[in-house]
C-alpha cells in the first residue's frame, strides 16, 4: 500500500468540504442541546413511524416491480442481436438521460383525472368515472417505477451477459426444457444481478423525493417528504436532521445486509 | 422417442445451410453406423461446426435431413433428440457441483432419486472421478473437467454421442491421454460418436472413419489408412499428413509425365491421358528406389527420430523428404538422391 493517494486528493477535499463536513453538521443538528429527544421523537411517535413504514413498504413495492418488469427485459437485451439490444439501450437509457422533473410532470400529465390515461379510457366507454391515479399510492408506484427501472435493467443485463452461451445451449441439449433452463441455469447464474439491482432501486426509494412528492400531491407522506416539510414548513431543523440520520441509518443497514448476504456467483465467459 | 433408446445409426442426407451469402453446408450426405466413431476433419470455416449443430439440433438446416435410429430429427428441438454432447470449452454449470452437473440430464427425464445416484456414481467411476462429487467445475483441473464433460454427456444413455474438438485445451501429455480414454469408453459403450477437429493427428488416432470437410463439402470419407494412403483429392492429401503432391498425364501404362517433365513409374491402370495427381509421402522415401531424385539440399532440420529434408531437385521439382535420423544430418547445400518405390506412390 505504497501508492500514493496524491492524484485522489482533489476529490477527496470536494468530497470532504461539501459533503462529509455539511452531513457531520447536519448530525449535529440533530442532537442540539445535548439531547436525543427528536430521535426519541422520531422513533417513538406512531405518526412517524407510520410515515417510515410506508417509505419501507413503497420501496420494496417499487423494488419487486422493477425486478418483475426488468428481468425479462434486462434478458431480452442481453441474448437478443446486437440490432435489438442497442434499441434497448436506447429506450432504457435515453429516460435517464432526462431529469427526472421532466419525466415526473409527464407522468402528470398522463394520470391526472383529466389525464390521457382516463380521457382514453371514458372516451373508450370502458370505464364512466375516472380512475384516481394521480396523487395517491398508486401514482407513486408507477412514477418510482418508472424512474428507477435502469438500475434494475443494467446489472441484470450485465449479469446475463456474463453467462457463457454454451452453458444454457448444453443445458437444452441435456433434455432442459425453456423453463427449465431459466430455473436451473440462468436465475442462479444471475442472482448477483437480481441482487445488485434491488439493493440500488431499494436504497434509491427509500431516499427518493421529488416523484413521490410530486405525484403524491402532499397524501402520501413518506420519509423524504415529512423532511422536507419539517425544513420548508415547520423550520424544525433540529427534528429534520433527527430522521435524515434515521433514513441515513437505515440505508446504511440495507446496504450492509446486502452486503453481508450477496455471494459472488461464479460465471465462465 | 424413447429416454434410453441407447445407441443407434446416423443418417444425414443432402442436409444444406447457408448465412447469407455463405454456403456452410452443401447437399451434406454421411451415414454413422451404429457404434462407430467418425471424425469429420476440416479447416476452421469448412462447415464441420455447423454441420455438428444441425445434428445437435442448435442450427436448422434449410434442406435435407437428419435421421437417428430411423427416426427423423431435423425439426426436433435440442432438449428432445437424446443426444450427449461435449463442448468445446466443456460448458460446465459453474453453480453446480461434478455430482449435480452429471445429475442434471436425469432430473430433466424426472427419474426418480436413487436410480439417478446410482447412475451419477456409475459415470464418475467410468471417467475415474470418484471422490470429486462435491467439487465445483471451477476447482478441477481442465482434464478433470473434461471427463466431468464426458460424465454428463454419456449417463443418459444417449443415442449419440457429439465431441466437439474436446482436446483443444488441453496440454499435449493430458490430451494423448484423453483421447485414448474416450476412445476406450467410446468402444466399451459401443456409442455412435462424432468427433469433430481440425488436427488431422488426432483425427487419425481416434477414428474408425474419417470425414474430410472444405467449403461445406465432404471431400472424401473412408477408413483413417485410406484417408492416408489414397487420399481421393489434392485437399485431403495436403490437409492430412506432409506430403508432395504434383500433377502430371498418364504417358503410358504406370507412367506418369510431371508437368514439369519428369517421368515417375508408378502403379496405376487409369489409361493414358488421364490428367492425375500425384502423392508422395515424405516418409517413403528410402536412400534408393525405382524412382531416383538428386537434389540440392536446401534445408534440413534434425527432428530426433527423423532428419526432414528439403530438396531442390531437377525439373523444378521440390521434395520434402523424411530419413531416419542415422549418421550425420545432410548440411545444406550439399547433393543428397534418395528413391521411392512406384507402389509407395499414390496417383489420383
Amino acid at each position: 500500500m505504497n501508492r500514493s493517494i496524491f492524484p485522489a486528493l482533489p476529490a477527496l477535499i470536494l468530497l470532504f468540504v461539501f459533503f462529509l463536513f455539511p452531513v457531520v453538521r447536519m448530525l449535529g443538528f440533530s442532537v442540539e442541546g445535548g439531547t436525543f429527544d427528536w430521535y426519541a421523537k422520531a422513533l417513538g411517535e406512531q405518526l412517524y413511524l407510520r410515515v417510515f413504514w410506508n417509505t419501507f413498504e413503497i420501496a420494496l413495492l417499487v423494488t419487486f416491480f422493477c425486478l418483475l418488469l426488468g428481468y425479462p427485459l434486462g434478458f431480452l437485451m442481453a441474448t437478443t442481436t446486437p440490432f435489438w439490444a442497442t434499441m434497448g439501450f436506447i429506450f432504457v437509457l435515453l429516460p435517464l438521460w432526462t431529469s427526472v422533473l421532466v419525466r415526473t410532470y409527464a407522468w402528470m400529465v398522463l394520470l391526472g383525472r383529466n389525464g390521457v390515461f382516463n380521457r382514453t379510457l371514458i372516451e373508450a366507454g370502458v370505464i364512466t368515472d375516472p380512475i384516481p391515479m394521480l396523487h395517491n399510492f398508486t401514482g407513486v408506484l408507477i412514477g418510482m417505477v418508472h424512474v428507477l427501472l435502469p438500475y434494475m435493467v443494467l446489472p441484470i443485463y450485465s449479469a446475463v451477459r456474463k453467462v457463457d452461451p454454451a452453458i444454457p445451449a448444453a443445458a437444452a441439449g441435456l433434455g432442459a426444457s425453456s423453463f427449465a433452463i431459466f430455473r436451473r441455469i440462468y436465475l442462479p447464474l444471475t442472482l448477483n444481478g437480481i441482487f445488485a439491482g434491488s439493493v440500488l432501486v431499494f436504497v434509491l426509494s427509500l431516499g427518493f423525493y421529488i416523484t413521490p412528492a410530486l405525484l403524491g400531491g402532499g397524501r402520501v407522506i413518506i420519509i423524504a417528504v415529512l423532511i422536507e416539510q419539517q425544513v420548508r414548513e415547520a423550520l424544525n431543523w433540529p427534528f429534520a436532521a433527527a430522521l435524515s440520520a434515521v433514513l441515513l441509518a437505515a440505508t446504511f443497514a440495507v446496504y450492509a445486509l446486502a452486503q453481508r448476504y450477496s455471494q459472488p456467483v461464479e460465471t465462465t465467459r | 422417442m424413447s429416454a434410453s433408446g441407447g445407441s443407434a445409426d446416423l443418417l444425414i442426407e443432402g442436409v444444406g445451410k447457408r448465412f447469407g451469402e455463405v454456403v456452410a453446408l452443401d447437399h451434406v450426405s454421411l451415414k454413422v453406423a451404429q457404434g462407430e466413431l467418425l471424425t469429420i476433419l476440416g479447416p476452421s470455416g469448412s462447415g464441420k461446426t455447423t454441420l455438428l449443430k444441425v445434428v445437435a439440433g442448435f442450427e436448422t438446416p434449410d434442406g435435407g435431413r437428419v435421421t437417428v435410429g430411423g427416426v427423423e430429427i431435423t425439426a426436433l428441438p435440442p432438449a428432445k433428440r437424446d443426444i450427449g454432447m461435449v463442448f468445446q470449452n466443456y460448458a460446465l454449470f459453474p453453480h453446480l457441483s461434478v455430482a449435480a452437473n452429471v445429475a442434471f440430464p436425469l432430473e430433466m427425464r424426472n427419474i426418480a432419486k436413487p436410480e439417478i445416484e446410482r447412475r451419477v456414481a456409475e459415470a464418475l467411476a467410468m471417467v475415474e472421478l470418484k471422490g470429486y462429487e462435491a467439487r465445483l467445475p471451477r476447482q478441477l483441473s481442465g482434464g478433470q473437467q473434461q471427463r466431468v464433460a464426458l460424465a454428463r454427456a454419456i449417463v443418459f444413455n444417449p443415442r449419440l454421442l457429439l465431441l466437439d474438438e474436446p482436446f483443444g485445451a488441453l496440454d499435449r501429455k493430458l490430451r494423448e491421454t484423453m483421447q485414448l480414454e474416450v476412445r476406450r469408453l467410446q468402444r466399451r459403450l459401443g456409442l455412435t460418436t462424432i468427433f469433430i477437429t481440425h488436427d488431422q493427428e488426432e483425427a487419425l488416432v481416434l477414428s474408425d472413419r474419417i470425414a474430410v470437410m472444405n467449403r461445406g463439402t465432404i471431400q472424401q470419407i473412408a477408413t483413417t489408412t485410406e484417408i492416408y494412403e489414397r487420399p481421393a483429392n489434392d485437399f485431403v492429401a495436403d490437409f492430412v499428413g506432409e506430403s508432395n503432391i504434383y500433377h502430371g498425364t498418364m504417358s503410358g501404362p504406370g507412367t506418369v509425365t510431371l508437368d514439369g517433365g519428369r517421368t515417375l513409374t508408378v502403379r496405376s491402370d487409369k489409361p493414358a491421358g488421364t490428367k492425375v495427381g500425384v502423392l508422395m509421402r515424405p516418409e517413403r522415401f528410402a536412400s534408393s528406389g525405382t524412382n531416383a531424385f538428386t537434389g540440392e539440399v536446401i534445408e534440413s532440420v534434425y527432428l530426433g527420430t527423423s532428419f526432414k529434408l528439403r530438396l531442390a531437385c531437377e525439373g523444378g521439382l521440390e521434395l520434402l523428404v523424411r530419413q531416419p535420423a542415422r549418421g550425420a544430418l545432410p548440411a545444406t547445400a550439399t547433393r543428397v538422391t534418395v528413391g521411392i518405390d512406384p507402389e509407395s506412390i499414390h496417383v489420383f
